[in-house]
């Protein structure tokens, strides 16, 4: 398949890139892995007339501790998160979720950039990002916001991200040395993308859940936190019982997803089965 | 319309022109020829494209052809040690193993194997199967790719041990 013709344009740094997209107007997009842009150029469902490739820009490519912060750049690709020793002891779930995305191909060139704007509610990395309070930071012609990820994501394909701005980093607090969490998920076995995926940090102090956080990817069509799970979780003895009353309310008020992969009835019921995996790996 | 690029190919450099929407797979069969990469879902999906570039596993079809310019490539092509027949440990191992039926998988197969022996020399076979998540093959049902690959492990470590 062969996707419509475009410009191709290489940016070698950040201002570059911002520069060339407010040269390109409305009809540029960024290239990061290509790994969701790509495949829907080839089916014309984009039809870019300029590409804009940030691939190169070694700025963005890179994972780091600043202070508590953990700091993942835009242009960090999900082999990358996956075998990074700073992902695995500071934020566990995030590595855990990375080394689950496609399979080795796709992880040697989708970046955490590329999911994030892509905004595909089946994307995995959202789930774990919320459960973390992840921010995302973003440049534009008019400098850098930081965007809890919460807010950032919209809805289906869609977020705040303006179409003159590119996303830089994502970060958030390394998590509490005696936290602990998951990402746990059930996956279409052909393409590897989550039918359902479920994201849980946890702290328990002396026999009581002290802290939850507990989000989903594919359930709905954003990732979004369980928050009446966490409140069912929190202030309770860490036990079985504890855990299935909370997941009983697992996607209480939310529009489950229906697709020929799943009835939004199986998929509700799917999310409470990972939900329990997960908290019961955690607590 | 064309974008000049620069590649090295299994270790021999190229220039040329492309138009800047060619896929990097289209590039390496249609204009240089070498047709050991194959094409099997143009989706992303089945891994019979896969190539290394730089020195990892990816996608050729999911990837353009200027994006590889100042890389370099390893194909199917330039597996053989001498380039002139002699059998790379893995594709022996297919060979041995009957790690092939139509052969249509094989390229990608093998390369992608490739890939996880120079990260692990030693792989379980939970492993094996695990790397080639990304890899289809419609005849084999995998049993045998497993041992192929086994096969080469086993005997690339030898070769290292035996200097
Ligand atoms: C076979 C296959 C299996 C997959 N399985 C999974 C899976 O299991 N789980 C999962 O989560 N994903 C999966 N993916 C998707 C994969 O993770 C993609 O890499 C990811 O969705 C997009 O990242 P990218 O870097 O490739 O972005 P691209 O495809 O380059 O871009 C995607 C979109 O984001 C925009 N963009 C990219 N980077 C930026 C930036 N820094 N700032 C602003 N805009 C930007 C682009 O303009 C485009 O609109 C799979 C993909 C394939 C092909
Ligand atoms: S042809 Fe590239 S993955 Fe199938
Ligand atoms: S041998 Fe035929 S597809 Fe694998």
């Amino acid at each position: 398949m062969i996707t419509t013709a475009f410009s191709y344009h290489k940016a070698g740094t950040v201002a570059d890139a911002l520069k060339l997209l407010a040269e390109c107007g409305d009809d540029a997009k960024i290239l990061a892995g290509g790994h969701s842009l790509i495949p829907a150029m080839k089916l014309r469902l984009n039809q870019p007339e300029h590409l804009i490739d940030i691939s190169g820009i070694s700025e963005i490519r890179y994972i780091r501790c600043e202070g508590n912060s953990l700091r993942v750049g835009a242009g960090a690709t999900h082999a990358d998160i996956a075998n990074s020793s700073d992902v695995q002891s500071h934020m566990p779930m995030l590595a855990e979720t990375a080394a689950l995305i496609g399979d080795p191909a796709v992880r040697n060139k989708g970046t955490m950039g590329g999911v994030l704007a892509h905004a595909d509610p089946a994307a995995d990395y959202p789930a774990a990002l919320l459960a973390a309070d992840a921010e995302v930071v973003v440049q534009g012609p008019g400098g850098e916001r930081i965007i809890a990820l919460e807010n950032f994501l919209l809805g289906l394909f869609d977020t705040d991200l303006a179409e003159n701005e590119i996303i830089v980093e994502v970060r958030m607090n390394i998590s509490p040395s005696n936290a602990k969490s998951t990402y746990q998920k059930f996956m279409q076995p052909a393409s590897r993308y989550a039918i359902v995926g479920c994201a849980a940090m946890v702290t328990v102090d002396q026999g009581r859940i002290s802290d939850a956080k507990v989000a989903f990817s594919s359930v709905a069509e954003k990732a979004f936190r369980a928050r009446e799970v966490e409140n069912a979780l929190k202030g309770q003895e860490a036990s079985e019982a504890t855990i299935k009353a909370a997941v009983k309310n697992a996607v209480n008020g939310v529009e489950v997803l229906s697709d020929h992969f799943a009835s939004s009835e199986y998929r509700g019921h799917l999310a409470k089965v990972y939900a329990e995996r997960a908290l019961k790996a955690v607590i | 319309m064309g974008v000049p690029i620069q590649v090295t190919v299994n270790g021999k450099p190229y220039k040329a022109e492309v138009e800047p929407r060619q896929l990097l797979v289209h590039f390496l069969r249609d204009t240089l020829r070498m047709t050991g990469t194959h094409v099997g879902c143009d989706t992303s999906s089945c891994g019979a494209c896969t190539i290394h570039m730089n020195g990892e596993a990816v996608k050729s079809c999911t990837i353009l052809a200027v994006q590889a310019d100042g890389g370099e490539i390893k194909t199917i092509e330039g597996m053989s040690p001498d380039g002139n027949g002699t059998l790379h440990p893995l594709q022996e191992g297919f060979k041995e193993e009957h790690g092939l039926q139509c052969g249509f998988c094989t390229p990608g197969m093998i390369m992608a194997a490739d890939a996880l022996l120079k990260e692990n020399p030693n792989p379980s076979e939970t492993e094996i199967r695990h790397a080639l998540e990304g890899n289809f093959c419609r005849c084999t049902g995998y049993h045998n790719i497993v041992k192929s690959i086994q096969y080469a492990a086993d005997k690339m470590r030898k070769e290292v041990t035996h200097g």
